[in-house]
């Protein structure tokens, strides 16, 4: 840690104590003060702990020499699509929600609030990178062109998955915490196996999606140590949105997370999970820096989740309304909205098309969801094993004859029936 | 034809999977110069490269996940675990995602991950090295676990492993390491996943695999001096178990012996000795009697010839399996 960072490392620690219980998640050097401008939160370079920000909380447009430039290089067109992405996602997120209240699905994990670090560090891949998602990155699956009804098979408990990776490299849904750092950071040094046997092969990234819950996994540090040894094309995009489940973030470390990317020696950026420009600038920093082969790179978004952790979750147990409402006024819709209006980028038309775009798409997943047809137990036993296994196959014959044996049966009483 | 011990056999597999597969790459903690803590790699990084033959950080689930990431890009990992005991920070790993993604992904995805482990006891070693965790795999659907024990099987099967599509644990007997036998490189042995009858017998069958082979042999041939004609099947396949080929053996023999170094409460033997006693009821002369380790961690080297199944245990329980 620089000397920078250790002071404000340093100065977290000694606000936190006096803090109340409100937890903000930006850290104290960061953290708006009451009275203070918004523009005291300046964008700020790699390797610092202070938040890169492109956006105040109203919506005004922050300079940062790095990052700037790739805001810059985006048409209009491009601003309004993250916009429109935010926007649909958490139109989604509010079916899928409703659907699970009906009864419709056995879970739904909410995605509410971390709307811009999602669609940011997803629209900054291109087609060719690869992302491992955990189980909420839902804003992730829309920028690789999912069709988001696929997303609702895992919880409708019709599969595991839900779609074909290949397809849209979004890798599925990983339930067990932080496994899938390391899946990622193989998948980025089979990239580099690649390259080595074909230089004509595309380069590409790996973005690797954890929350801070998962960094006290061990599996991260373990991707990290693996990714800075090999030099992997990975960037690991830590989305701290406070709260694991019940769990503040306090309590998974008592430093801003991308302090650790010292540790590893990778270059590590904190930026501003609700500001969808800033984590746009940040990730396509990242990812470049990575394809490029300059090695691994930690990005954490300080964001909030405000839903509940899962819809079986009841935060009101754990959390205070004030910190909600805090969080609320940092929503990154209402940020984009204000800036593209503040700019001429975007009129009514625009917003009232968004809205009507998501409310399609709701309508749609509805549509899917209640269309899916129930699971087939013997295409179970068809997936466990890719060559033939006599066990599997002794079980389903054994399966299948039991079953049968209720045909039989209904087929004797209708015969009985019928003399 | 050549003779080699089953180390070498398997440093020969190897190479020949290194020479005819450009996805294959080995990845393991010393592997590299130092050859693996039991030389099994020993030569193939000059031979193949750093590039090949990744040293690896100290990591097991590090190992194990990333792994899978290559398998999942189309590479063929093949790991080592340095010690059967080293296993379980990887548990996680091959448990919860390596068994599962076939499933998960609905049959679209494998991961194809070889992991080699030297497993077993009798070496007088410390805490930790001497463990048969194989039951613990084999519970888990989604893998195959397979354990050679003689040099040319050793020489096949890793190859074998690493064709296979799916994900492949092969726990190598290391106080075998060092025996020889005869391999024959042009003509393999066959399907992996088959048992071998390795010796005829019509009186009693032995079931057993890896280590406990040559012992499993011994005895027969103890045996046989009493009057007693002893078949010894190698199970070779741990998952799946080649359930066949020992219910015939029974079916003539009418007495099943299971044997393996692992506890025998929750093991192979209880497996094996279930099932048969549900293909085999009407054939069978006594039940099916496991001898294995006891239920306690793997005690300390200057006790474990207590805890090894031996010949003599194995006799005990032939007599046992007469006196029915």
């Amino acid at each position: 840690m620089g000397a920078a960072q250790q002071a404000a490392s340093d100065s977290h620690e000694a606000a936190s104590a006096s803090t109340s219980s409100v937890n903000t998640g930006l850290n104290a050097a960061t953290r708006p003060q009451a009275g203070e401008s918004a523009g005291v939160l300046r964008a700020n370079a790699v390797g610092s702990d202070e938040a890169v920000q492109l956006l105040d909380e109203q919506g005004h447009a922050l300079h940062d020499a790095t990052f700037s430039p790739y805001i810059a290089a985006l048409s209009p067109e491009t601003i309004r699509g993250f916009y429109r992405d935010m926007a649909i996602v958490r139109r989604f997120d509010a079916e899928a929600t409703a659907l699970q209240r009906q009864g419709e699905l056995a879970l739904w994990v909410p995605v509410v609030g971390q709307e811009a670090a999602q669609i940011g560090s997803g629209r900054a891949m291109n087609s060719a990178d690869y992302a491992f998602p955990t189980y909420r990155e839902h804003g992730v699956a829309l920028t690789r062109g999912l069709d988001l009804a696929d997303l609702l098979k895992l919880f409708r408990g019709v599969s595991n998955g839900g779609w074909d990776p290949r397809e849209s490299n979004f890798h599925l849904y990983t339930l067990v915490l932080a496994a899938q750092t390391l899946h990622a950071v193989g998948y980025a040094m089979g990239i580099q196996r690649d390259l080595a046997a074909d230089p004509a092969t595309e380069p590409a990234a790996v973005v690797a999606y954890f929350g801070d819950g998962s960094s006290s996994e061990g599996d991260v540090h373990e991707s990290m140590v693996f990714a800075a040894s090999y030099n992997a094309p990975v960037v690991f995009f830590c989305q701290n949105n406070n709260w694991a489940i019940s769990v503040p973030f306090e309590v998974q470390s008592k430093v801003p997370l991308v302090n650790r990317a010292g540790g590893y020696g990778i270059p590590g950026i904190r930026v501003d999970g609700n500001d969808v420009l800033a984590v746009y600038a940040v990730s396509k920093w990242a990812l470049d820096h990575a394809r490029e082969g300059h090695g691994p790179v930690l990005i954490e978004a300080s964001t909030y989740r405000v839903g509940a952790h899962t819809t079986a979750d009841d935060p009101t147990k754990y959390r205070e309304n004030a910190e909600e409402e805090l969080w609320k006024t940092r929503d990154p819709l209402q940020r984009l909205e204000a800036y593209l209006r503040a700019e001429n980028l975007a009129d009514d038309e625009f917003f009232t098309q968004v809205k009507n775009d998501g409310d399609e798409l709701a309508a749609h997943v509805r549509k899917a969801t209640l269309a899916l047809g129930g699971a087939d137990i013997r295409q179970k036993f068809a997936t466990v094993y890719a060559e033939a296994h006599p066990l599997v196959a002794e079980e389903l014959a054994w399966f299948e004859k039991y079953e049968a044996s209720f045909v039989d049966a209904q087929n004797a009483e209708t015969e009985g029936g019928a003399a | 034809m050549s003779t080699m011990t089953i180390a070498k056999a398997i440093t020969e597999g190897l190479r020949a999977t290194l020479s005819n597969d450009p996805k294959s790459f080995l990845m393991g903690e010393d592997i590299g110069s130092l050859g693996g803590v039991y030389r099994v790699t020993e030569g193939l990084k000059k031979e193949f490269g750093a590039h090949r033959v990744m040293d690896t950080p100290l990591a097991e689930s590090g190992i194990i996940g990333t792994a899978i990431g290559m398998a999942l890009r189309g590479h063929r990992p093949i790991c080592e675990i340095q010690f059967d005991g080293f296993v379980f920070p990887a548990f996680n790993q091959i448990t919860t995602q390596l068994a599962k993604i076939r499933t998960r992904t609905d049959g679209q995805l494998s991961a194809p991950v070889v992991i080699r482990i030297p497993y077993g006891g009798g070496i007088g070693s410390i805490e930790h090295h001497s463990e048969s965790p194989e039951a613990l795999f084999a519970h888990t659907a989604g893998l195959r676990i397979i354990s050679p024990s003689n040099a040319n099987d050793a020489y096949w099967m890793i190859q074998q492993a690493v064709a296979c599509k799916d994900p492949v644990i092969v726990f190598e007997p290391k106080r075998r390491y060092w025996l020889k036998g005869e391999v024959d490189t042009e003509n393999s042995p066959g399907d992996p996943f088959k048992a071998h009858v390795v010796r005829e017998g019509s009186d009693a069958t032995i079931v057993s695999y890896g280590p406990l082979v040559p012992v499993a042999l011994a005895a027969a041939n103890a045996a046989a001096e009493e009057g007693r004609s002893v078949e010894v099947i190698d199970l070779r396949s741990i998952s799946p178990i080649d359930f066949d080929t020992v219910e015939a053996s029974v079916n003539k023999t009418g007495r099943l012996i299971v044997t393996h170094e692992a506890p025998t409460f929750g093991g192979i033997g209880g497996e094996i000795a279930s099932r048969i006693s549900e293909r085999c009821f009407y054939s069978l002369e006594a039940p099916a009697i496991r001898v294995g380790g006891f239920h306690m961690p793997y005690p300390v080297a200057r006790v474990e010839e207590h805890y090894l199944p031996d010949i003599d245990r194995m006799l005990e329980a032939l007599d046992r399996a007469f006196a029915y």
